[in-house]
């Protein structure tokens, strides 16, 4: 009998299709649309990059964390302090953020590990808590109050303001492609296979050599270094910071969890449908404001509690589609 | 003709995407002893999990004195009056012995079997009744989960591998302790490794395998060679 | 004597930190959960203290009377029909739910009551203080408060190891499914325990009303004291609990004296630091 492992299914084909297509799309969208939809555009890549990498955290490695605010607000910090410190091109200065901020993820991945189960969770946001209270502290940049990116830093990107806006959206889309390829390229890597593994059973998993605590080490840390980057991106279209901004536990992990878990928690698909649905809700409920969290909140409840896969989950169990196969398949031929 | 006190019916049972049980038919009588024995892996302990609710199954598969009990929470057919002694004695590690014991009862109606009298069929638990319930020696431990399971005062006691892991002098003690609670109206299964001894004890046998009954009757119904064979499957 | 007045002020506030973290212990230690509304539910205590104060002029204090029942029923509610549904399966499934209910607490609040900071008055009660020794002043109300703190962890205490339902906690806790074979129904045990969670949260509540001002977003700073709190006492142990909540309370306090700026972040070094030396807490169970 012969037969050969799969990866790639005739729906995985066409969706690498589609998304190219799109993504030319997308590449071409500063001539093909107004600036507001830029904006627009350039904040979903940057949710649907943190929900990606809050998904292999949670979905994948177990680790639900409520404080990936930290990496967020260390990176616009970084950005900042980088550029108006050490007079680092901005866009040079995010992948250096990136890499400053994997390397501030191991002592605190070392300690945070030792928290038992879900107090992970909150040991995290402490953390982020920390970052807050002493970025508020540090008065060259602006203290409590916060500071702005300086005229001379802004010029240094591009002189004119519509290549500006024009490079920082390219960044941004260049991020969250990046972000979604390296996702799966993790998850279709052998360390994707321990993380499968170490989801059914870690007992078993151990015992078969896969080392459990190197394993969601590696993942915690490469999630914070491209959650660094992506928050270098958020304050650099922001081009202002203040510790409440940066280190907001509402803005960088609510809105966040509630991607991944409208979309589909422990899928590829999912933080992009929940991204999508996200801005639909917000863009046609805003003016609800409070009603707004207070409708979010309760419908992230009736999805765990009625499809705990999400929307996406709901999909694929229905059409039995996925777009994005991590999984090995054998064919027998 | 005695009176059916528990029974499978058809029992298709098993975890997830795994079927262990497939169309398994016991039946257990009032006052009875019923050896089940049979090759691991054969489907003996999901039997006892379907029987007390920790495996679903459908309503009318598992029958308590004829009314349907299949799929009802474990803490409800518990209320029926059906205990069990589980495998590997799982023990409540920060409760004490005599917390161990008082657990198995204070839920339940009150009847025969109190504090004094597990005491005084196992009287090496008084003495230990302070100390936490996993600080005893395995066969000690088996002795509380065996109080535990007779604190409820239940019609029916499962017995799930008590022997499994024990000293052949423990086992002797254990087994010396089956016909005081058979006296006291207790009807039990028992599933046991060992078929000469749970031959030796029982009134009724069944052989399982493969998710299902090969053989059952009286001890003496059947010769050595027979059972072995349905234990077997050769 | 500024240094020591400080740290008795620490010491009595450590005892409301170890009310808030005693709530979220017993949750944890019965089923696993880690409840992130705790805080915010603390928070919704106090506003209830607050109407019921308003509503019948009782004594803030006199008020625990019906804030109490009122948050162990919320909490009896909240777990069957929320909780109970996602326990078992996975970590996330809970966690989560929680996490919507905080979202759902913070805001349901900022539409009732607005975003303004509250706090209920004592009366003459508040500002009555006496002097052990010269220089060291301890006023009444937090001493009474910490007094009742240190009452309510030694009668939680006392239910979970001497009573039929702290064993039916215990007895769950170390095997959900032999448990249930004690005739012990999961759902109504894991209900108690978050309906015995909230009435101590009620008990928290109250006293933070009456320390300091609140708002709908006070939460989440409840929710990390009380937590940290736990970790530094050590799981699994109330009496560690009280000393964890002391030893936060002290480390604040003598933040607070370096500089304003520093009193949060003093406890949460105090908190990473037990992590990085002692991962088990200050106070590890012996077992």
């Amino acid at each position: 009998m012969s037969f050969r492992i799969e990866r790639f299914t005739p729906a995985s084909r066409a969706t690498a299709i589609v998304a190219l297509i799109a993504l030319a799309f997308l590449v071409a969208a500063p001539w093909l649309t107004g600036r507001a939809n830029i904006r627009l555009l350039g904040e979903m890549f940057s949710f649907l990059a943190l929900a990606s990498l809050w998904n292999l955290l949670a979905g994948y490695c177990g680790l639900v964390s409520v404080g990936q605010q930290a990496f967020v607000g260390f990176g616009g910090y970084m950005l900042f302090a980088l550029a108006i410190f050490l007079g680092f091109d901005p866009l040079l200065a995010i992948p250096v953020a990136g890499l400053l901020g994997a390397v501030l993820a191991i002592p605190v991945g070392t300690l945070l590990f030792r928290l038992q189960g879900a107090y992970f969770a909150i040991g995290s946001w402490v953390f982020a808590e920390v970052l807050r209270l002493s970025f508020a502290q540090v008065s060259s940049l602006g203290g409590g109050s916060g500071a702005s990116l300086p005229t001379s830093v802004v010029t240094g990107i591009a002189s004119n303001r519509e290549w500006r806006e024009i490079l920082i959206y390219w960044t941004g889309l260049a991020l969250a492609v990046a972000v979604l390829l390296i996702v799966i390229a993790l998850l279709r890597s052998k360390l994707g296979l321990a993380l499968t593994g170490l989801r059914d059973s870690e007992i078993a998993s151990e015992s078969l050599g896969v080392n459990s605590w190197l394993t969601k080490m590696t993942v915690y840390v490469s999630v914070a270094g491209l959650t660094t980057m992506i928050g270098s991106f958020i304050f650099l279209q922001k081009l202002r910071i203040s510790p409440d901004a940066a280190f907001s536990v509402n803005d960088w992990t609510a809105y966040v969890i509630f991607i991944a878990v409208i979309g589909g928690i422990g899928t590829i698909e999912g933080p992009i449908i929940g991204t999508i649905i996200f801005f639909l809700l917000r863009e046609t409920l805003a003016d609800l404001g409070t009603t707004y969290l207070l409708v979010l909140g309760a419908l992230a409840i009736l999805v765990m509690l009625k499809a705990p896969r999400g929307v996406w989950g709901l999909i694929s169990e229905r059409s039995r589609i996925s777009l994005v196969p991590v999984r090995r398949q054998v064919r027998f031929d | 003709m005695a009176e059916v006190l528990l029974s499978t019916h058809g029992l298709k049972a098993g975890y997830g995407d795994f079927q262990a049980l497939f169309g398994m038919d016991v039946a257990l009588n009032r006052g009875e002893v019923l050896a089940l024995i049979g090759a691991n892996g054969a489907g003996k302990s999901t039997l006892l999990k379907a029987m007390t609710g920790l495996v679903r199954c459908q309503p009318d598969m598992v029958r308590f004195k004829g009314e349907p009990i299949g799929g009802q929470r474990p803490d409800r057919i518990a209320r029926h009056g059906i205990a069990m002694v589980p495998e590997g004695r799982r023990l409540f590690r920060s409760l004490t012995v005599e917390e161990n014991l008082v657990i198995g009862g204070e839920r339940a109606r009150k009847g025969a079997w109190t504090l004094e009298r597990i005491y005084a069929l196992f009287p090496i638990l008084n003495e230990r009744r302070k100390n936490p319930g996993t600080a005893l020696s395995g066969g000690q431990q088996q002795m509380v989960a065996i109080g535990r399971a007779l604190m409820a005062n239940p019609e029916v006691i499962l017995f799930d591998e008590i022997s499994l892991g024990l000293a052949p002098v423990v086992i002797k003690d254990i087994y010396a302790a089956l016909p005081a609670i058979v006296e006291s109206g207790i009807s039990a299964i028992l599933v046991e490794q060992d078929v000469s001894r749970a031959l030796a004890v029982s009134n009724r046998f069944a052989c399982v395998q493969e998710g299902k009954v090969s053989l059952a009757g009286t001890p003496s119904q059947f010769s050595r060679a027979e059972i072995t064979a349905a234990y077997f499957g050769t | 004597m500024d240094w020591i007045n400080a740290i008795v002020q620490g010491v009595l506030l450590g005892g409301l930190y170890a009310l808030f973290a005693a709530g979220l212990s017993l949750i944890f230690g019965v089923m696993r959960l880690v409840n992130i509304a705790h805080g915010d539910l603390i928070v919704l205590a106090a506003y209830v203290a607050l109407v019921v104060v308003e509503a019948t002029g009782l004594h803030p204090l006199l008020s625990a009377i019906l804030v109490v029942p009122v948050m162990a029923a919320i909490g009896y509610g909240m777990q069957r029909f929320l909780l109970n549904p996602t326990i078992g399966k996975d970590l996330l499934s809970p966690l989560l739910v929680t996490f919507g209910i905080s979202v759902i607490l913070q805001n349901g609040l900022l539409i009732g009551f607005t975003a303004d900071s509250r706090r209920l008055s004592a009366g003459a009660l508040e500002t009555a203080s006496f002097e052990p020794v010269t220089g060291l002043t301890l006023g009444v109300l937090p001493l009474a408060m910490f007094i009742m703190s240190v009452l309510v962890i030694f009668l939680l205490d006392h239910v979970f190891f001497h009573t039929r339902l702290g064993r039916a906690f215990r007895a769950t806790s170390d095997d959900g499914e032999i448990a249930q074979l004690m005739m012990i129904d999961r759902r109504h045990i894991f209900a108690m325990a978050m309906a015995l969670s909230l009435g101590v949260v009620a008990i928290a509540g109250i006293f933070l009303a009456i320390r300091t001002n609140f708002d709908p977003s006070s939460g989440p700073t409840r929710l990390i004291f009380g937590f940290e709190a736990v970790i530094i006492g050590g799981l699994g142990n109330l009496w560690g609990t009280l000393a964890g909540g002391i030893v936060l309370g002290v480390a604040q306090a003598i933040g607070a004296q370096i500089s304003p700026g520093w009193q949060i972040l003093a406890g949460h070094i105090v908190f990473f630091l037990v992590l990085a030396v002692s991962p088990r807490g200050l106070f590890p169970k012996m077992d």
